[in-house]
């Protein structure tokens, strides 16, 4: 049995209220005991995390790792590689790879590759529909028998309200959580950036807040008329923020989460032109970062997402509005939150726990806390140790970051995965 | 990037792409140079060596007649070396990229390009990428800047009224689509006009455009008073089938420029527009062919505006 013991850090685990001075002892893949050692726990393995924070795994609600169909852009290798080195244990695929997590045979094959050259656990997204064409029900059930957390739209847009209402309907029937990105497709009429005071400067095609509220707004009317459970993945606006606090207060099964980029960087960040900061949705304007910033203080939005869409230059190599949007994330999530904590928006404790217990919650999974019996997915970091996002330390195959060049403090240290090191900064440098 | 890019390390032009983050003495320097080209032009020899010897490459990813000729005349009567293509579609059904379409060219030791594209920002990605020693116009980027038909215009305001600071100027039409809309609100506010004024039904104005320093009024017979200029967009087509308007003829009704409605601008009020015009649609024949048209003022000035522009960036080449 292989006995690991976590020593002198500081034990941060919201799901269990517990922020003190510990160790962790870990007997093989589980987590033994945390802070009390038990008897005659003898460790084969000690780890000292002195000035150091140990954490549950993190778990990411939206990535994509390019794998299957354009590998190209980035592999599971390289990216469980990049999430390991962020303390990402556990990640959601977005189900438009190509093809399209429509069927079974792709979420096993996707569940088998990941587990073959991956570090850490990939929990595929079920297609809401076929193809992700908004027109028929995926495979729903078979999805859920195939390793399945959740189904969802990705970025797609859904036909008409019927299908969305029937699909949620479908996947309540088995209590699948649908996890949606709420857009609506006319409104946002192929645009790429806010539409706001940048937009008309810069004559960028723009996408409108409303075009998420709206159909926010939708799917919480059919959220109350079907009774499925609905996870708003990577709200932008004010407005979605506000509608969403209403729809939590009137006692409706919905959770949202915030990409972390949302919570840095607004419109007015954007270099002109820069295809690095060309994201969906887009960055928006500073009332609306100051309130998802405020929704997630408060408890609106549950958890923070990566979003994380690495891809090669030619993606990113172009006129902006012929870029490909999104940025490579993994590996400043950690860093980005703790800044959050610096400039005191949210608590260190309200950051961890939108990186472990919430989603944990959302996925309704035994993770995500330093419970006993829980896998020992773990993560150690030092917060105040500095590195640069630079090409030495950067280890996803996707450089496409708006934080290129920037230093930034926190680093995580080591990683565990079921009990097993997937990643030892020591070693690694 | 953006702004600076296009001024080197001493301020001075090196590329042209846009108004924005150009300041007035720069912008007065462009038509006092412009200025001294128009006696040039209006002469028997119209040539002069300024530009002898270098390569200047007019890439048009987009139809236009006007623009493209005055660009080709500028160059030639600057004594450059022109080539012309128009690459509306061809290389990139090739599946050629822009980039590669541009290396390609750049292997050809030209010195300058002028760049039309449909897309926004197609100008600033070409001179992030191009070599160091080549020299980027845009000659229009999507709804973005048209910096040079802006200047054009400025020019044309300044010859007929003189001072910029008392000016009222109204922008009329699809000004949510316009790259020379954009450009020109720039350029006036650079200036120092007393206001720009924006009119157009709410379809056709971006959000927040009073950001960009202007007033906004939905009716024309309001907009029009106390009106020194007045800058007519032309409306394409395909707004009608995108239901930003009912009809042609509607627009017309509420938004189009005739006689009646001139008389409301101040008497002495000058109607431009950067062509091509939609007579009958924004503007009706005998506004367009009157008195107080300086609609083919505009184009005869287009040319002495692009050399003088050319001019400068390119001597910025020969400096460093």
């Amino acid at each position: 049995m292989a006995r690991i013991l976590i020593e002198n850090g500081r034990v941060i685990d919201p799901a269990n209220k517990l922020d003190r001075l510990g160790s962790v002892y870990i007997a093989d893949d589980k987590i033994l005991s945390v802070i009390y050692k038990p008897n005659g726990f003898v460790p084969d393995e000690v780890i000292d995390a002195r000035n150091k924070m140990v954490c549950p795994g993190f778990i990411d609600l939206s990535t994509r790792l390019r794998e299957p169909g354009q590998s190209r852009k980035a592999t599971f290798a390289s990216e469980t590689a990049a999430a390991a080195a962020a303390g990402i244990t556990t990640m959601c695929l977005q189900p438009d790879t190509v093809p399209v997590i429509d069927a079974r045979a792709v979420a096993e094959l996707i569940k088998d590759q990941a587990e073959k050259t991956g570090y850490n656990q990939i929990l595929p997204i079920g297609a809401l529909t076929q193809k992700l064409e908004g027109n028929e029900l995926s495979a729903m059930l078979a999805l859920k028998d195939a390793g399945c957390v959740a189904v969802g739209n990705a970025n797609r847009p859904i036909k008409n309200l019927l299908v969305l209402r029937r699909a949620m309907e479908y996947a309540a029937s088995h209590d699948l959580l649908l996890i949606y990105r709420p857009n609506d497709h006319w409104l946002g009429n192929n645009g790429c950036v806010h539409e706001g005071a940048f937009s008309t400067r810069y004559g960028l095609p723009s996408i409108p807040d409303a075009a998420e509220t709206i159909a926010l707004a939708q799917c919480l009317e059919l959220a109350e008329l079907t009774g499925c459970r609905v996870h708003f993945g990577q709200l932008s606006s004010r407005r979605s923020v506000i509608r969403l606090h209403q729809a939590k207060k009137y006692g409706l099964r919905v959770s949202a989460d915030v990409a972390i980029h949302q919570l840095h960087l607004t419109e007015d960040d954007i270099v002109p032109f820069d295809s690095a900061f060309h994201v969906l949705p887009p960055l928006r304007s500073k009332s609306d970062k100051a309130a998802l910033c405020e929704g997630l203080a408060n408890g609106t939005i549950d958890s923070i997402c990566s979003d994380h869409q690495p891809h090669d230059l030619d993606a990113k190599l172009g006129a902006f509005p012929e870029t490909e949007p999104g940025v490579s994330a993994l590996e400043t999530l950690l860093p980005l939150m703790l800044k959050l904590v610096t400039q005191k928006a949210i608590t260190l404790e309200q950051g961890i726990a939108a990186l472990t217990q919430k989603p944990a919650q959302i996925l309704n999974i035994d993770l995500g806390a330093l419970t006993p019996g829980f896998n020992a997915d773990i993560c150690i970091f030092d917060p105040e140790q500095e590195w640069q996002v630079n090409s030495y330390n950067w280890r996803s195959q996707g450089v496409n970051t708006p934080f290129w060049g920037q230093t930034f403090k926190g680093k995580v240290t080591h990683t565990l995965q079921a009990g097993k090191f997937i990643y030892n900064w020591t070693i690694s440098v | 990037m953006g702004e600076n890019l296009q001024l080197n390390s001493e301020g001075k032009l090196k590329h042209f792409l846009t108004i924005e983050g150009l300041s007035k003495p720069l912008l007065i320097e462009i038509l006092d140079l412009a200025e001294s080209f128009v006696n040039t032009t209006d002469q028997r020899i119209k040539k002069i060596p300024l530009l002898r010897g270098k390569s200047i490459v007019n890439l048009f990813f987009e139809d236009s007649t006007r623009t493209r000729s005055t660009f080709e005349l500028a160059a030639k009567r600057l004594s450059a070396d022109v080539l012309s293509l128009s690459i509306a579609t061809s290389s990139t059904s090739k599946g050629e990229s822009l980039l590669d379409t541009i290396r390609n060219l750049e292997a050809m030791y030209v010195d300058m390009f002028v760049v039309r594209h449909g897309i926004s920002g197609a100008a600033h990605f070409i001179a992030q990428h191009t070599a160091p020693h080549v020299s980027v116009i845009n000659a229009g980027d999507g709804q973005h800047a048209h910096p040079t038909q802006a200047m054009l215009d400025m020019f044309t305001i300044r010859q007929v009224k003189k001072d910029f600071s008392s000016l009222r100027v109204a922008v009329v039409g699809d000004i949510l689509h316009s790259r020379v809309a954009r450009s020109n609100i720039q350029a006036l506010n650079t200036l120092g006009v007393a206001e720009v004024r924006v009119i157009a039904p709410k379809t056709l104005l971006p959000a927040q455009v009073e950001s960009m320093g202007v007033t906004v009024s939905h009716s024309l017979a309001e907009g029009l008073q106390d009106i020194d200029v007045i800058i007519m967009l032309r409306l394409q087509k395909e707004r009608m089938t995108s239901a930003l308007l009912p009809s042609e003829s509607e627009y017309f009704k509420c938004f189009g420029l005739t006689e009646e409605r001139l008389k409301i601008a101040k008497p002495d009020a000058i109607v431009m527009h950067p062509g091509p015009i939609n007579r009958g649609v924004e503007i009706d024949s005998k506004v367009a062919d009157g008195p107080q048209s300086v609609i083919l003022k505009q184009v005869s000035n287009g040319v002495a505006v692009r050399m003088a522009i050319m001019a400068m960036a390119m001597q910025q080449q020969g400096a460093s």
